[in-house]
């Protein structure tokens, strides 16, 4: 839990959805260039109008790859040759998905900037024909239609997409560090104005289709079919296609017109923006707006609107020049390949290593309807699962059913569910205070209050109700599962699953085995967190497991900066600035001060000196005090219902003058001090890394950013030491070493690492 | 003691026929299936169960059913239901006071009649000592009040019921809206000035808005046309099938209007308005005419029409409902017996006008019956898309495999069976009162086609749906 109620905050930071967009891209590739078929796209003649399929072989999604695009020029060429043909189709033979941007590996294995900037002259060039297109030729968009394959779609006369939840539209290139970089700058403000244009490349949001439609980002809606005489996605395909022939022919009859009629409030902006005064100030806006959430460490949405600007205020031969040169540029940034590389990671956390288990957990019990209890019920009922909350009091049971509803009915708020569904979906919970029906749950996961003899109280009461084959979860932050395992009667099904506050926002769950776990039962809780839509990193027992035990060290070096005489607010405005969306004088106040010294305590005790540097006694007396954080109103800052506000806490003066330390002046500039808690949260990873607690780099760059907020722009620490260089985080580890002791002492790994600069973490 | 005598001489072609057949079955089939329930030869078994009572239908009436917004206008929906109960007393000439129990069906409820079976059989001056209660399940409210009944009678609680279904789309409950509702509520309660003047000051001029019932699934939040829509399309129903279907409805209606066939209505005269005798909705066009509409719900490349959906529509019916021995006693000739009869539901989202195809095999199952064996078909016809859609996947293997659980498929209708005399779109579908409607020309057919057994199969709201067997009477 020390991971952090703060966290949450992170999810309004745009650079941390990427991962939320599923299936963005693949990592097919295959050349098989010697074949004279064409495997990505064939076209058939229905009538007068072609029906060009897209359908990348041997992969769940088509995405934007060379051989695509080379099929693709054929075909259209062919197409326009043709005298039979007048109109034509584009559709996707896969059922979830249209095109889901372009193949990250063809852009990650370009060498230089020109490289990029080529393929996205390329692909401009043809987009720029099919505009072009003296027959009109039609979209139909089932599934993800992202980033390229928009930019595909704009290109189109006309746009038909299907309802249905799979269908998204949007430009999420800036979530990887990158622009749209396929025309996508120069037609998207032209299609739907340039603030509902920037809006969708800023922020790289999905828009689904009932939206997209409203917005003119497609001209007709399909509704997805039921069943009929073949399985409903089959048909709806089906249907989308006959929808789209027909449009196709009346566009060719001229007795449809692609022009749209515009809303007056469409009208009014578009005329606007025609007085460049207006626009300048709209380009000031938004410039300052992206500065101030970037603080300047995302390079790629002030070059999107720069761009924008740049095909506005000089014309679109200037605009599409700008945009394949800076896309160029913006695809070889460390920041870019940062974000890739954390794409990469999550799409492997999303995979269940252990394979499919021997039994579907249907039926959950949870234990504990506190915040996490509660968060944990609410994402597991609306994947189905039947779900039982227990609590030991009503009070408590009552204000963990009503988290639940208030999360459901949120999002029936934002039109994400009817109301309708969200009763349905909570009639999947039920809440007790008794042991009723715990006889047939597949698994229980506790979340009661962390304390070693009431878990091992629950544990055994609960062993006494399930049936053998029932996993039994703990959800806890710091406490060994082996410790907790040990009145166990079946070790073998005790197994961690370490959620993140708040639940339904925080993407990671880290699962923790012990060595008595067996493999089922990690497969059984991989497929669970699945279901609930986790990012899932696998970590061995040890105290404080693989997140918490970075983020101690650091915590530790954040009470010795504080003790020096840095102002809480100085303190946060340096780790933003660093990247991380939380400062770190407000995250110890939103984990809660008695947890985090809670764990400084246990950690200490194990960890000695390592996790020295800060004086626990700054915290014990905060906790004295009352300073709770924000769920006692008081911590470093103060904080009131309704005020957004954030005061200094004037009553913490007196605690920090007791304890005040004179600052070392040679280490205490603004950067040393954003190096010496980075460095020693870094150092702390590779050495879990080193400890075999973390199987892989890549998980624990995905634990430390969907856990706790480090930097995305840097990647995660693993990332972070091969772009920024092992040998010099070594050396800022030594230079801090010698001011303060051995919490700076590099481990082995990352000293290895410094002394062959040719290992790397990431091949 | 006529009821006595009744017995006897009711089961004497009952006997006789199952005498025939196993005197043939030797002949033909394996002494094996024997035992199997022969459904096959044209003599068949009556559907009579030992140690249940017969229900039987005396008669059926119901008003003309007119387009919503004509005649019926400045109606209440208890005028309407009390001119099917006046008619069917005039019809059947049943001493009021024998009836049991009136059941009444109905969708959109006229808020001040909610009870309107009650407001009705005393306007139409039943005995004040017959109770009355009023059902709802969509467009099977009235199959609902009839199998109510059936259920009264099979298990002995009453010997006569009436049973029938109104609705009155003129005229619908709009209502104020949630919040002006709760500052009405809110001010009868305020005791003091000072406390209406707070409560008058909240009020805002959105308030007054109002609140229209729709046709649309609360579950879903679609409209009807919309889902039928999406069938037809899931079904690969085309428009032109549609068109077809539609005009062979009005013309089998027109036909039959002609002909003197409909002979359950009643002539109704509106008060202050002229004697209303026929239905009014029945118009065949032409396919050509048809084709120029333009799609109703899903715009603008939707398959339905209002030319191939039913209309809104105006009407009430009402029938006459006994045990079989008591209207023998009573010295009736019943028309048809009312047998077999099933509910089903399904996912009111892509399955929402499915009902008869779930319902159709599983009641002939119950019954012992094939397709074969059904002479009159009689099916609620919502949207010509809904009937054919229906058609395709009766017809479907791989939906009776997937989606239904079956082996085979359930079979198609055969066209020259069904819905003979026109249909929901031709004729009209007052959502309450359809059921009565198709029972009774089920049963109607089947004494002027000749045949034995009728099926009728409607879909309903909420993804229902229901059919049941009618067995004509012997003759």
């Amino acid at each position: 839990m020390v991971a952090c109620r703060a966290i949450g905050i992170l999810c309004r930071f745009s650079a941390f959805r990427i991962l939320r967009s599923r299936g963005y891209i693949c990592r097919n590739f295959t050349g098989s260039s010697a074949l004279l078929t064409r495997t990505h796209i064939n076209y058939g003649v229905k009538g007068d109008v072609a029906v060009v399929r897209i359908n990348s072989p041997n992969s769940k999604v088509n995405t934007l790859s060379k051989e695509l695009h080379s099929e693709f020029t054929e075909v259209m060429n062919e197409i326009w040759a043709s005298d039979q043909i007048r109109s034509a189709v584009l559709i996707s033979s896969k059922p979830g998905c249209f095109i889901a941007g372009a193949d990250i590996n063809m852009l990650s294995a370009c060498k230089t900037p020109q490289e990029v900037t080529q393929l996205s002259q390329e692909a401009q060039r043809i987009l720029e024909k099919l505009e072009k297109s003296p027959k009109p030729v039609v979209a139909a968009i089932n599934g993800s239609c992202l980033g390229g394959g928009l930019e595909l779609a704009i290109s189109c006369q006309y746009r038909i997409a299907t309802k249905d939840r799979k269908t998204v539209l949007g430009v999420p290139e800036v979530l990887l560090g990158a622009l749209p970089g396929a025309g996508g700058t120069q037609r998207l403000p032209k299609m739907v104005g340039v603030p509902a244009a920037l809006d969708m490349m800023l922020t790289g949001r999905n828009i689904r289709a009932d939206r997209a439609k409203k917005m003119g980002l497609v001209d007709q809606l399909v509704e997805p079919l039921g069943p009929g005489l073949k399985p409903p996605e089959e048909r709806t395909m089906e249907y989308l296609e006959e929808v789209a022939i027909t449009f196709a022919k009346g566009l060719a009859d001229k007795k449809i017109s692609p022009k749209r009629d515009k809303g007056l409030v469409e009208k009014l902006t578009a005329y606007a923006m025609t007085i460049p005064f207006v626009r300048q100030q709209v380009y000031k806006k938004v410039e300052e707006k992206v500065r101030k959430q970037t603080k300047g460490l995302y390079p790629a949405p002030l070059k999107i609107i720069d761009v924008v600007k740049t095909g506005i205020e000089q014309g679109s031969d200037a605009g599409y020049l700008s945009e394949s040169q800076k896309f160029g540029e913006l695809i070889m940034t460390k920041e870019s390949k940062a974000l890739m590389g954390l794409y990469h990671g999550q799409v492997l956390c999303k995979k269940n290593k252990f394979g499919a288990p021997q039994k579907d957990v249907k039926h959950l019990a949870i234990l504990g309807a506190g915040l996490m209890g509660a968060g944990i019920a609410q994402v597991s009922v609306d994947k189905g699962l039947k779900t039982i909350l227990k609590d030991a009091t009503l009070t408590g049971l009552d204000r963990g059913q009503q988290q639940v509803f208030k999360g459901l009915n949120d999002k029936v708020k934002k039109k994400a569910l009817t109301s309708f569904e969200r009763d349905s979906i909570f009639s999947n919970l039920t809440g007790q205070l008794d042991y009723q029906g715990f006889e047939k749950a597949d698994m229980v996961i506790e979340a009661v209050f962390e304390d070693l003899s009431l878990k091992h109280r629950v544990l055994k009461e609960v062993e006494a109700v399930i049936p053998d084959h029932c996993i039994f979860a703990s959800n806890t932050s710091a406490l060994p599962i082996s410790e907790i395992a040990a009145v166990s009667k079946r070790p073998e099904k005790v197994i961690g699953m370490h959620y993140f506050s708040p639940v339904d926002k925080m993407q990671l769950l880290e699962i923790i085995t012990t060595e008595k776990t067996s493999r089922d039962t990690s497969a059984s809780a991989i497929a669970v967190g699945l279901k609930q839509g986790k990012v899932i990193i696998v970590v061995k027992d040890g105290p404080g497991f693989y997140t918490t035990r970075c983020l101690a060290p650091m915590m530790s070096e954040v009470i010795r900066i504080l003790q020096e005489g840095v102002d809480p607010k100085k303190l946060d405005s340096l780790t933003t600035s660093f990247g991380f969306p939380v400062g770190a004088a407000t995250l110890v106040d939103e984990v809660g001060v008695d947890v985090a010294k809670h764990v400084a305590e246990d950690l200490g005790k194990v960890f000695g000196e390592r996790f020295g540097g800060g004086n626990p006694e700054l915290l014990t007396q905060m906790v004295s005090k009352g300073f709770l954080g924000r769920k006692s109103g008081k911590g470093f800052y103060i904080y009131q219902e309704g005020v957004k506000r954030k005061d200094l806490n004037s009553d913490m003066d007196s605690i920090l003058a007791s304890l005040k330390l004179p600052p070392n002046s040679e280490v205490s500039s603004d950067e040393d001090i954003q190096f010496r808690l980075v460095t020693r949260f870094v150092n702390e990873a590779v050495m879990c890394l080193q400890e075999g607690i973390l199987a892989t780099p890549a998980e624990g760059d995905i634990g430390a950013v969907f856990g706790l907020g480090f930097p995305p722009c840097l990647g995660g620490p693993f990332r972070f030491v091969d772009l920024y260089g092992a040998q010099k985080i070594v050396d800022r580890l030594k230079k801090y070493e010698a001011a303060y002791g051995k919490q700076f002492t590099p481990c082995q790994l990352l000293a290895d690492h410094a002394n062959s600069p040719n290992k790397k973490f990431y091949q | 003691m006529t009821t006595i005598l009744a017995y006897p001489f009711k089961n004497l072609p009952t006997t006789s026929k199952w005498a025939l057949r196993f005197a043939i079955r030797p002949l033909s089939c394996s002494s094996q299936l024997r035992a199997a329930p022969a459904v096959q030869t044209k003599t068949k078994k009556t559907l009579a169960k030992p140690n249940i009572r017969n229900v039987v239908v005396v008669d059926g009436v119901r008003t003309p059913f007119l387009l919503s917004g004509t005649s019926y206008k400045d109606l209440m929906p208890h005028d309407l239901a009390r001119a099917a109960l006046t008619g069917l007393l005039h019809r059947t000439s049943v001493p009021k006071e024998v009836v049991d129990y009136i059941i009444f069906g109905t969708v959109i409820q006229e808020v001040k009649t909610s009870n309107v079976a009650r407001e009705a059989a005393l306007g139409a001056g039943f005995s004040d000592k017959t109770p009355a209660h009023t059902v709802t399940m969509a467009c099977i409210s009235a199959n609902q009040a009839m199998t109510t009944g059936v259920g009264l009678i099979a298990s002995g609680q009453c010997d006569v019921i009436v049973a029938g279904g109104v609705e009155l789309m003129s005229d619908v409950p709009i209502r104020h809206s949630r919040k002006m509702r709760k500052l009405m509520l809110d001010l009868n309660k305020a005791k003091s000035m000072g406390q209406r003047l707070s409560l008058i000051s909240k009020f805002r001029l959105n308030f007054l808005a109002p609140e229209l019932p729709a046709v649309a699934e609360f579950s879903t939040s679609e409209t009807m046309g919309h889902s039928a829509d999406r069938l037809a399309a899931a079904f690969a129903v085309s428009r032109l099938e549609q068109d077809e279907y539609a005009l062979r409805s009005h013309s089998l209606a027109k036909k039959a209007q002609d002909e003197g066939l409909l002979s359950d209505v009643v002539p109704f005269r509106v008060p202050g308005k002229d004697t209303v005798t026929k239905d009014n909705g029945i118009r065949p066009s032409s396919l050509e005419q048809m084709a120029k509409l333009k799609p109703a719900f899903i715009k603008p490349y939707g398959t339905v029409t209002a030319a191939n959906s039913s209309f809104l529509t105006d009407g009430a019916s009402a029938i006459l409902i006994m045990a079989e021995e008591k209207a023998l006693a009573m010295g009736y000739k019943p028309k048809a017996y009312l047998r077999d009869f099933m509910y089903v539901s399904q996912d009111p989202k892509d399955q929402l006008l499915l009902g008869p195809t779930y319902a159709t095999p599983k009641v002939l199952e119950k019954a012992g019956l094939t397709m074969n064996d059904i002479d009159a078909f009689e099916f609620h016809e919502a949207f010509s898309g809904q009937i054919l859609a229906n058609f395709k996947a009766m017809d479907s293997d791989w939906f009776a495999e997937n989606y239904m659980g079956r082996k085979t498929k359930v079979g198609l209708p055969p066209l020259e069976k069904f819905n003979n005399w026109g249909g929901s779109l031709s004729l009209g579908h007052p959502f309450g009162a359809t059921g009565c409607r198709l029972v009774m020309a089920a049963a109607n057919r089947l004494r002027k086609e000749g045949g034995q057994y009728g099926l009728v199969a409607a879909c309903a709201a909420g993804g229902q749906g229901h059919a049941m067997i009618v067995e004509a009477y012997p003759k």
